[in-house]
């Protein structure tokens, strides 16, 4: 069995805002061994981003309140002084963000900033870090990575301003890569290169990886197990030839329902899980997905089911998946071929 | 001209010749070269039509939608919107113009004014055209904000308190505000769980049937290229290299980049393991593009002419054209 290397316990993330503080990850659990790949997946805006920031307790901490643990390697990150999470951050545990733009600074070259990043964290000199950003850069499939690490980040183009994030997160060797949505500015051509440089790291140095991201083709080739989330909390977790076989929230089965195909009828219009996902002002008290589930009953809506271990190693959190998945209803449709 | 000339109709849109290069600066501010971002792109696009854009990162899809809508200036060419060429038009018909086409952007957050409500984001597009008074500005936002799929209190939030999925909604939404004709989708649901997608595509659809819209949409994903558009066209370093009809395209590809394109889709199941042109070799730069055909040195059949003579594109199939020495 491979070490322990994240183990999330009952997060939690409470946002102060403007209309009273809101619970953005309400009691998120799982577990990453090095030198396995855990895929994060779930509705747009369902706590996915944020538990990724809480790990590196990168939210602003005067509007946040953490509770629950952390453990990197067995020690709770949230008793971190800032200074010692300053040294977890890039050295032990590199993040890739959703939105390069965000991340990237406008006024300096983006070779500067991989070398600053570069030079925070490992001992050498500048000439030495600047070739090992170029060097980076050439593995993330930039062309000309010598003369492009002079151009700022606008000058680039988008999928190119994601592989500069991937290069400076992958620069320092990370233990811990977390990956948010790292291939969404890329062609399938690129991203299967960045899939391959992260395999290669987890083969050669054994590192763990948090893999956020909405494509469950991605999922399937690179993921060892996958999180679902919905609305904060997870809702299902099974390795990953289980949850495609058999999914058995019915939010999950939906999910893949969804996917569009690259064969057979185009114009067939696409499945859509039907309603509208709450805000976190006005989470259900039951089931959170119950209102919009069409196997809901009274129970769903009034108590909210626990995340429970169904068969070894599949988690799941319903009220009624036995009988969800006898009737055979949502069942995973083969979308390859 | 564009080789799949519209049949009948009067296109809506003739791309032509379309070249944008940008100068390329050393650390001491020198101008050392030029990438040729987009290079002699043509293309047409009929009313009511979605013509998909596809291609590597960085082939030049983003600055082909920015320099049709104007955002930034072409090096050469013409792009005809309604018999008028948009480069040359100045003020008030330039604006109307502004109003009639308009983008989603790749990267949402920074298209939004992080110290603005979503709510006032929005209704900025209806003021600067001068549409409806207060009150029915206001509801034109919630009515959009809803079909996104919001509610209305989200109005008065801020853009950092949106995941990335729901920023990229609120810029759909502001295209939508002002009933354009035409919408350049630059990766408009790249940050959406395919849930989420497949109600955006939906809406994409039902407002296109509504109003007769048109779209150039670019995008990574090939299942939802397929999906939405009529006609697409692939893009490598610069150049269009090949167009087609999308059942005709996916079933027939004829490039060979169009070939190891579709061969890399992840597929989503675990069992199935796709065998995947790799392309070899390192990637080209646009700022030294490689001679003769650009696509050459990571060619699998690349031979001696593919090294010395630019291909034309040619029409090989009904409505299917490519620029290819393979296809003479
Ligand atoms: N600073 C903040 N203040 C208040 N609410 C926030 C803040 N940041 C995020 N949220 C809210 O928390 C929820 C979770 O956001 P998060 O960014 O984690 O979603 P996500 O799962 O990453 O979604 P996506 O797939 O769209 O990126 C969303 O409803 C979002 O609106
Ligand atoms: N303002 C600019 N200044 C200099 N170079 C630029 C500028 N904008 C784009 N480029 C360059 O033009 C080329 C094409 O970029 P573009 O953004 O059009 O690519 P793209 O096809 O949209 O890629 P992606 O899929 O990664 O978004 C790239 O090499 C890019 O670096
Ligand atoms: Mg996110
Ligand atoms: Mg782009």
């Amino acid at each position: 069995m491979q070490e322990k290397l994240l183990e999330l316990k009952n997060l939690k993330t409470h946002f102060q805002t403007e209309r009273g503080v809101v619970t953005a990850v309400n009691g998120v659990s799982f577990t990453v061994h090095s030198g396995e790949t855990v895929g994060v997946v779930g509705e747009s805006g369902c706590g996915k981003s944020v538990t990724a920031e809480s790990i590196l307790r990168l939210l602003d901490e005067k509007s946040t309140r953490y509770e629950g643990e952390i453990l990197y390697k067995g020690k709770n990150l949230l008793d971190f002084s800032i200074s010692k999470m300053q040294e977890i951050r890039g050295n032990d545990i590199s993040m890739i963000f959703q939105d390069p733009m965000s991340s990237l600074n406008p006024v300096y070259s983006v070779g500067n900033q991989i070398v600053e990043s570069i030079l925070l964290h490992q001992k050498c000199s500048k000439k030495e870090a600047y070739s090992r950003a170029i060097e980076m850069l050439r593995l993330t499939g930039i062309p000309s990575p010598e003369k492009r690490v002079h151009e700022y980040p606008h000058e680039l183009s988008g999928g190119m301003r994601q592989r500069v994030m991937i290069a400076m997160a992958l620069s320092c060797q990370p233990r811990l890569l977390i990956a948010d949505e790292p291939t969404t500015a890329l062609d399938v051509t690129t991203q299967a290169q960045i899939l391959d440089l992260i395999n290669e790291l987890k083969l050669s140095y054994n590192m763990g990886t948090v893999m956020i991201t909405h494509d469950l083709g991605v999922v399937a080739e690179v993921c060892t197990r996958v999180v679902v989330m919905y609305l904060g909390q997870v809702i299902e977790e099974a390795n990953v030839e289980m949850l495609f076989k058999s999914p058995c929230h019915p939010y999950t089965r939906g999910l893949l329902k969804s996917i569009p195909k690259l064969t057979g009828d185009r114009l067939e219009k696409l499945h859509v899980i039907e309603g509208k996902v709450p805000t976190l002002h006005q989470v259900p008290k039951g089931c959170r997905f119950a209102p919009r589930c069409e196997f809901a009953s009274q129970k769903c809506i009034e108590q909210m089911p626990e995340l429970i271990e169904e068969e070894s190693g599949h988690k799941v959190r319903c009220w009624h998946f036995k009988e969800i998945i006898g009737t055979g209803e949502g069942h995973y449709v083969n979308t390859s071929s | 001209m564009s080789i799949l000339a519209a049949n009948e109709e009067k296109p809506l849109l003739q791309v032509r010749n379309l070249k944008k290069y940008f100068p390329i600066t050393n650390s001491l501010g020198n101008v050392t070269g030029q990438v040729k971002a987009v290079n002699n792109v043509s293309f047409e696009m009929k009313e009511g039509e979605t013509f998909g854009l596809v291609g590597e990162s960085g082939c030049g899809k983003s600055t082909t939608g920015r320099t049709i809508m104007r955002l930034v200036e072409p090096t050469e060419g013409e792009a005809i919107y309604r018999g008028k060429d948009i480069y040359r038009l100045k003020g008030n018909e330039l604006m109307s113009i502004r109003r009639e086409m308009q983008m989603v952007f790749q990267d949402p957050y920074s298209s939004l004014n992080p110290r603005k409500r979503i709510g006032h984001i929005l209704e900025e597009t209806l003021k600067i055209h001068h549409i409806g008074n207060k009150k029915e500005r206001m509801e034109r936002v919630m009515e959009m904000l809803n079909r996104v799929g919001f509610q209305s209190e989200q109005y008065y939030r801020y853009p950092h308190e949106f995941s990335g999925g729901q920023r990229q909604r609120i810029g759909l939404a502001r295209a939508l505000m002002v009933n354009p004709n035409l919408i350049i989708c630059d990766e408009p649901v790249s940050a959406l769980d395919v849930s989420i997608q497949s109600q955006v595509l939906n809406l994409l659809e039902e407002i296109q049937e509504e109003f007769k819209l048109s779209y150039l949409f670019v995008s990574h994903d090939l299942s939802v290229v397929r999906h939405i558009s009529d006609r697409i066209g692939v893009m490598y370093l610069g150049e269009l290299v090949e167009e087609a009809e999308t059942d005709e395209l996916y079933g027939n590809p004829l490039h060979p980049y169009t070939q190891a394109l579709l061969s890399a889709v992840p597929v989503p199941n675990p069992a199935v393991k796709r065998e995947r042109i790799t392309l070899k070799g390192e990637v080209p730069s646009p700022l030294n593009p490689p001679s003769g055909c650009v696509f050459h040195p990571r060619c699998p059949h690349a031979t001696e002419i593919c090294k010395q003579k630019v291909p034309v594109k040619k029409m090989v199939a009904k409505n299917h054209a490519v620029a290819c020495h393979l296809y003479v």
